[in-house]
């Protein structure tokens, strides 16, 4: 499903350049579970945000479901993401003015889906998060977890393959946290490929894999070394 | 993405904050309204004077004594001017291309029938001011063709005159006093109502020579001159004024208007007139396309992690300049449209309480400032949306 290979990410802010990612090589299989945790600053949203291009790597090659994603201009990766990619973040980015279903229903507004369809898919995804008798409240009427699980319906809504979390449940009571986890694991037992940059190791030892990052580099994979497809070098120490 | 789904969420934005919506767009709001306003009086009072005049027929050449250009400024002083004479009037009948002549003479005298008096204006004019005037008798006949210079106490009179004077009594055959002096009522005009103001059905109608005698004087206020057909108006004017300067002694003392010339003056003038409220209107414009431009960039601002947002989930750059460039468009339409409704309603409202304001508003003024604020919401919202659609979702997205 996603194979990097030698992924680099540097930031050129004054005169030394930042250098976020230095020479990733990680390849996911399809219907995975991962989790990437790491030091603060070590790379783990940079990363993510390249799995979901929103980001592209300065070098390397990224291939998702079998396509290069570096050479791709910036309207295609737009739909990539629209029906590839689904995003949950820490602050649920939720838009204030919309509704649940509104906001559910936004995704498929920009993949040009016509209303009837809309409501019916955002009603089931509402469903399957629970949250059927808050179609119409707006996110200042609900609860954080409420507003993640909404996040949660809006990110699955076209049915993506790749279910990218980052600090899923950074700012959530643990009740409510783990709700959330449940949730999405349970997505990702229908098939979904869900990473999670988490900083909790309790949420993080959940994955089936765990990946650490340090200072740009994977420093730690729990993958045996017999089922990966591409060999990692052995990471350097600077 | 669909078109109605765009212009919902560009309204859901706008109502978010409709305080601030709507004092952006006050400026257009403002700009369309005055524009609105003050075209249709423009317009109005053209359509009002166009009326007033095309009632006399379009080769109407009225002769009056001293210069004045048509611009309304009073000629080089110091010439003496010549009084305009019966004889003048009898000249310009005999030149080629001229049917008929109505020299004038106008005052206002007491008009007495039996007990009753009313004061009205009385013209001593000549048999040809059905034509030349286009006005019908409705009763009797008008004066009979006479010697200009011979008077006959014979009177023609208003049907307002007839109501004061009469009530529903038959008038014809029945003598009344002008000024004092005896006269017959030989017609009756038909009502043709006013005349930049002036209530043409209270006149009397004598012959010139009982008005000069009436009012004193021996000049005439004025020569209305037929011409015979439109293609000749130029020529017939050149040989007018060429007659008229011949007999004042080599000197151009008296003014000719005819209703071309009175309509280009009037167009001259209306077109300053649009020419300013054009000014007015593209200041305001301006001002308003600069209000929404600092509104929707404040907006983009943000609304910077919403941006991310909709980038995280599959908007093109595309799309997201579109949703910017919408809302500045319904920002601007919306006010254009209030300032419409403003203006057409100021200009009711001025109607009701001037009855005569000439006020009218064309469909086409409607349309144009829809249009004219839509460009500007389009224009002013450029700005902003393409700054919108080229933020780095990555960052907008950590943005607060
Ligand atoms: N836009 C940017 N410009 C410059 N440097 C950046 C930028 N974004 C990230 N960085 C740097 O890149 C490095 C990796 O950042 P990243 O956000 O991926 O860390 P992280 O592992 O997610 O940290 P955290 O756990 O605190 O979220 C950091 O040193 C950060 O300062
Ligand atoms: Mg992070």
């Amino acid at each position: 499903m996603i194979q990097l290979q030698g992924i680099e990410r540097v930031y050129e802010v004054g005169a030394s350049p930042v250098r976020a990612l230095r020479g990733v090589n990680l390849s996911i299989a399809r219907g995975d579970y991962v989790s990437i945790m790491g030091p603060s600053g070590s790379g783990k949203s940079t990363l993510l945000h390249i799995l979901g291009c929103l980001d592209r790597p300065t070098a390397g090659s990224y291939r998702l479901a079998g396509q290069e994603t570096a050479d791709l201009p910036e309207a295609e990766l737009s739909r990539v993401r629209r029906h590839q990619i689904g995003f949950i973040f820490q602050f649920f980015h939720l838009i204030p003015r919309l509704t649940a279903a509104g906001n559910i229903e936004l995704p498929m507004v920009f993949a040009g889906i016509p209303a009837e369809e809309r409501r019916e898919r955002a009603r089931r995804s509402l469903e399957v998060v629970g949250l059927t008798a808050r179609a119409g409240h707006r996110p200042d009427q609900l609860s954080g977890g409420e507003q993640q699980r909404v996040a949660i319906a809006r990110a699955v809504v076209m049915e993506p393959a790749v279910l990218l979390a980052d600090e899923p449940t950074g700012n959530l009571d643990s009740v409510s946290g783990s709700e959330v986890v449940r949730l999405i694991e349970r997505m990702n037992t229908d098939g979904l490929t869900l990473i999670v940059v988490t900083h909790d190791p309790q949420v993080g030892g959940r994955a089936r894999r765990c990946i650490r990052l340090a200072d740009g580099l994977v420093v730690e994979d729990t993958e045996p070394p017999s089922r990966r497809r591409s060999a990692a070098p052995a990471p350097e120490v600077t | 993405m669909i078109e109605r789904d765009v212009i919902r969420l560009a309204w859901h934005s706008l109502r978010a904050h409709r305080q601030r919506s709507f004092l952006t767009m006050l400026g257009i709001l403002i700009g369309i309204a005055s524009v609105i306003l003050l075209t249709s009086i423009g317009e109005g009072t053209r359509l009002y004077v166009l009326s007033e005049f095309t009632q006399f027929g379009a080769t109407l050449a009225a002769v009056n004594p001293g210069r004045i250009e048509t611009s309304g400024l009073p000629g080089a002083l110091g010439i003496t001017i010549h009084p305009l004479t019966l004889d003048d009037a009898e000249a310009l009948r005999r030149l080629p291309g001229v049917e008929r002549v109505v020299p004038v003479v106008m005052g206002t005298a007491a008009i007495e029938h039996g007990g009753r008096t009313r004061n009205t204006f009385v013209y001593g004019v000549s048999s040809a001011v059905p034509e030349v005037w286009r006005m019908n008798v409705r009763g009797g006949r008008f004066l009979p063709e006479m010697d200009l210079h011979r008077g006959a106490p014979l009177a023609v009179i208003g049907p307002k005159v007839r109501r004061e004077l009469f009530g529903e009594a038959n008038c014809l055959g029945q003598p009344i006093r002008v000024g004092g002096q005896r006269f017959r009522v030989i017609g009756l005009m038909e009502p043709k109502g006013q005349f930049l103001g002036f209530d043409i059905d209270d006149s009397v109608y004598v012959p010139v020579m009982e008005a000069a005698r009436l009012f004193n004087r021996d000049d005439l206020h004025e020569i209305d001159v037929l011409i015979a057909n439109s293609s000749m108006i130029d020529p017939v004017v050149r040989r007018m004024r060429a007659l008229l300067t011949e007999r004042h002694g080599d000197e151009e003392d008296f003014t000719i208007t005819t209703q071309t010339g009175m309509l280009d003056s009037l167009g001259r003038i209306l077109r300053i007139v649009s020419l300013a409220v054009g000014g007015i209107g593209a200041i305001s414009l301006l001002v308003g396309a600069i209000g929404i431009l600092t509104m929707m960039w404040i907006s983009v601002n943000e609304r910077t992690s919403e941006i991310g947002l909709m980038r995280a989930i599959g908007a093109t750059p595309a799309q997201i300049m579109q949703l910017f460039l919408i809302e500045a468009a319904m920002l601007s339409t919306l006010g254009g449209a209030l300032g419409l409704g403003t203006g057409m309603g100021i200009a009711h409202v001025l109607r009701l309480y001037v009855p005569g304001l000439p006020v009218h508003t064309p469909a086409e003024f409607v349309l144009l400032a829809l249009a004219v604020s839509l460009g500007v919401g389009l224009l002013s919202g450029l700005l902003p949306a393409r700054r919108a659609a080229a933020l780095d979702p990555v960052l907008a997205l950590a943005a607060e």
